[in-house]
């Protein structure tokens, strides 16, 4: 993880050379990058050892070569004048050909390797009983379908939060004591309820008692062809469902990091830039905010952990077609394929998340750009 | 102790909290003490006879203090009662008429929403006769039908289609309907008459009215017309349960993980912190999703996951920067000036150090594992055979419950999971604050 204990960092000090930081951020990411390949690397790796210990995996791939030998055949003119006997004693030599060829029959330390390789190359082949929108049976085609929606609302929610939250807990921090402050503290409570419970609540008051804003979906039936009355039905049906991963973060991340504001700002150097006549919006600019962001960006990284995880019941609930809702639908249907890639995706989707927040954090952390130890990943 | 108690009382946040958290224990033992685990589970399962005289999807009985037009709840009557009024001939050979007059005063606003009649018969080759005639406040006399009854027979009189067509309505409104006011029903006492025949010396016939109303009990019922009061008491033990031992399991382990990679430091230490590094961003959900589907959705064994993947955690750091303080205190080097063991000083000197800093954290985890077992249920992963919180709230959803208007469905187990969550963490926080004094000011 990011380093927590976050140090007293002289915010002022003024960079030494452009190139020698480029190379401390460049090396900083990379290492982050490469841990966090790694940790993708295992999570799948997991994930295969935990889907096969009931053998789903081999099923899936048995069913997959099956399937192939089928459809060749059928296509095959030679088949059309075989008995019926002929062809089945056929189709069940060619599947265990197929089945040795591949190398099915080699112990499993050895496959799960391969398999490895194919859960992190997406390379699932293709679902039971889901099929994509534009009739594929391909995992990944399903997948890349649905992903697209999953990022705009997830994007859309933890961009809004970040602001959000860092605006108004430095509001807060600065009306210390106030009554504002007491309820906004008080609030923190609620953020012991994950999104979608929120969501529940906000289709109750929204769509079923008020009727203003629709039950769930995407976009209305059917839908606009204007793009503009698109977008304008797109971000109706969002939200709700942003409101809600909204209402169940936002106090306990006010709460925290307002306490970072309050811990940096009663600081010695603080004391001294206000001694040195800055303006307050300086003094919050350079040295308030600038060594609390690598700490509000470590808590922020852990909360985002949490958020797309919640993100699969809340599609759910909201019936919003990404891979969360994709995932629910799987697990009906029990098409192990897609549950597979699904975990899988999410292992990517979270190793890129905190990749990205990594290089943030590379870039405003001092101690990475002067070497004080930045790079102990 | 005594001094903690003196300090909560100073956080009415925390005496709100402690005061829920108590509230949920006793309705906790109350669950577990008045429906057995044997009971809740063959209940909750409900099996065709178990709920065979509940409304489905009736609303909650105290909803009719707030309307100003009363619903009906259900009305059950027995030929085996004692207000039954009985007549009993005998026509000789074995033949014997069995009349009774099952009455019931109907004083509602709205009508019934099923009507159904449940007979059960004890004869040895000749199946008694059954003619049933439906007698309203004011005097008509409608026939129902007439059957002859097996051991167990049930007439759903609300899916009769020949009385439907013969009354112009649904039977459960058209036999209560106001003649003069067809859209409310007529207020009055209604009469069915149930005129048994048996054909043998000893045989008998009952019959049992049931009109199923629109409300029923303390808390409603489902669409497989179970009583949500089972699983609303049951899932108090399961959740605090659940979470409290997820909690804590999780929070010891690792505490005592932390405390190793401290105190052996080295490639332990480094070992531990890598784990924990991966172990934290794994997608805990879909790896759990995996394990209900492919090996058992039982809670405990769900638990026994929760806890083992919850040893490497964010909690794992902030122990070991205050271990690394214990480790360099003095009484720690006097242990090892008498020769206690590696073991001995991690767990009767480190661990006991810290474990007051860790109560307010175990606090505020409980809810979070609370809502986990919810959000697993909701994916259509729960426990298979327990009433839980979650489960309510999965059936709902599926069954469009916010569409549909069945909101006490929702809001009742909704309510429910808040308040554990809020309780547990309003004293998490106060905790947290008399247990760390640094954020006191704050």
């Amino acid at each position: 993880m990011l380093n927590v204990e976050t140090t007293q960092a002289p915010a002022g000090v003024r960079h030494r050379s452009a190139g020698h930081n480029l190379n401390r951020v460049l090396k900083y990411t990379l290492v982050r990058g490469l841990t966090l390949l790694a940790t993708v690397v295992i999570a799948v790796y997991l994930t295969i050892l935990i889907a096969n210990g009931g053998g789903y995996v081999d099923q899936m791939r048995i069913g997959q070569i099956k399937e192939q030998v089928i459809v060749a055949m059928g296509a095959d003119p030679e088949m059309a004048h075989l008995t019926v006997q002929q062809r089945r004693e056929l189709e069940e030599e060619r599947i265990r050909v197929r089945i040795e060829q591949l190398g099915l029959d080699r112990p499993f330390m050895v496959r799960s390797f391969e398999y490895l390789w194919n859960g992190l190359t997406l390379n699932l082949g293709s679902a039971e009983y889901l099929l994509s929108d534009s009739g594929s049976r391909q995992v990944r085609n399903i997948l890349g379908e649905r992903l697209g929606a999953t990022l705009l609302l997830m994007a859309t929610s933890q961009l809004l939060l970040f602001f959000c939250a860092m605006f108004v807990a430095l509001f807060l921090s600065r009306r210390y004591g106030s009554l504002l402050d007491k309820i906004v503290i008080s609030m923190a409570p609620t953020s012991a309820a994950p999104g979608w419970f929120y969501g529940i609540f906000l289709i109750l008051i929204f769509a079923a008692v008020l009727g203003w804003l629709p039950f769930g979906g995407m976009i209305d039936a059917p839908p606009p062809r204007n793009p503009w009355l698109r977008a304008l039905s797109i971000a109706k049906h969002m939200i709700l469902p942003v409101m809600s991963m909204f209402i169940s973060s936002i106090f306990s991340s006010v709460y925290s990091w307002r306490t970072f504001f309050l811990i940096y700002s009663s600081e010695d150097y603080v004391e001294m830039a206000k001694a040195k006549g800055l303006s307050d919006r300086q003094i919050e600019r350079r040295y308030v905010l600038r060594p609390t962001l690598p700490t509000i960006i470590t808590s922020f990284s852990l909360m985002l952990i949490t958020l797309w995880v919640g993100a699969i019941v809340l599609e759910t609930v909201f019936a919003w077609p990404g891979i969360g809702r994709l995932t629910q639908q799987a697990i009906n249907l029990f098409d192990t394929p897609v549950i597979v890639a699904n975990t899988v995706i999410y292992a990517y989707l979270l190793a890129v998340t905190l990749f990205l927040l990594d290089i943030i954090y590379s870039l405003v952390d001092p101690r990475v750009k002067l070497g004080g130890g930045g790079t102990r990943a | 102790m005594k001094n903690l108690m003196r300090q909560i009382k100073n956080y009415p946040s925390a005496v709100a909290g402690l005061a829920i958290i108590l509230l949920l224990v006793a309705l906790a033992i109350y669950a577990v003490t008045a429906i057995p685990y044997n009971e809740a589970v063959r209940l909750w399962r409900g099996g065709d006879n178990v709920w065979l005289e509940t409304p489905r999807n009736a609303r909650p009985a105290w909803f009719n203090w707030f309307y100003k037009e009363k619903k009906p709840v259900t009305i059950v009557r027995r030929t085996t009662d004692e207000s039954a009024q009985k007549t009993e001939l005998d026509l000789g050979g074995g033949v014997f008429i069995k009349d009774t007059i099952l009455e019931f005063d109907f004083n509602y606003d709205d009508f019934p929403t099923e009507l159904a009649i449940f007979f059960t018969a004890s004869f040895q080759a000749a199946r008694p006769n059954m003619n049933l005639v439906w007698v309203t406040p004011d005097g008509r006399e409608i026939p129902l039908t007439e059957l002859q009854v097996r051991a167990n027979e049930s007439y759903r009189v609300s899916q009769d289609s020949r009385l439907e067509r013969r009354l112009g309505a649904k039977p459960e409104i058209g036999l209560f309907a106001d003649p003069n006011n067809p859209g409310k029903p007529l207020k009055g006492t209604y009469q069915l008459r149930a005129e048994g025949m048996v054909f043998e010396e000893g045989s008998t016939v009952d019959a049992s009215l049931v009109v199923y109303g629109q409300l029923h009990g303390l808390a409603g019922t489902d669409h497989r017309r179970r009583d949500l009061t089972v699983a609303l008491l049951w899932g108090a033990p399961v959740a605090l349960s659940f979470g409290m031992i997820a909690a804590v399991g999780s929070s010891l382990t690792t505490m005592m993980l932390a405390a190793a990679a401290v105190w052996f430091g080295g490639w332990v230490d480094w070992t531990i912190r890598r784990i924990n590094e991966i172990v934290m961003i794994l997608p805990l959900l879909p790896i759990l999703i995996m394990i209900g589907l492919f090996y058992s959705r039982s809670i405990w064994s769900i638990l026994g996951v929760v806890i083992a993947l919850g040893i490497f955690g964010s909690g794992i750091l902030s122990y070991r920067s205050m271990f690394l303080q214990v480790r360099e205190s003095g009484y720690i080097e006097a242990a090892r000036a008498y020769g206690a063991g590696n073991g001995r000083i991690i767990f009767r000197y480190m661990i006991p150090r810290i474990l007051p800093v860790l109560i307010p954290g175990f606090v505020i985890q409980v809810p979070s594992y609370v809502f986990l077992e919810a959000t697993l249920s909701v994916l259509g992963l729960g426990d298979p055979v327990l009433p839980t919180w979650g489960k309510i709230l999965s059936d709902a959803q599926s069954n469009g419950a916010l569409m549909n208007g069945y909101f006490y469905w929702v809001l009742e187990p909704a309510a429910l999971l808040m308040l554990a969550g809020l309780g547990f963490v309003m004293l998490g926080f106060a905790l947290d604050r008399i247990f760390n004094p640094r954020l006191r000011g704050l």
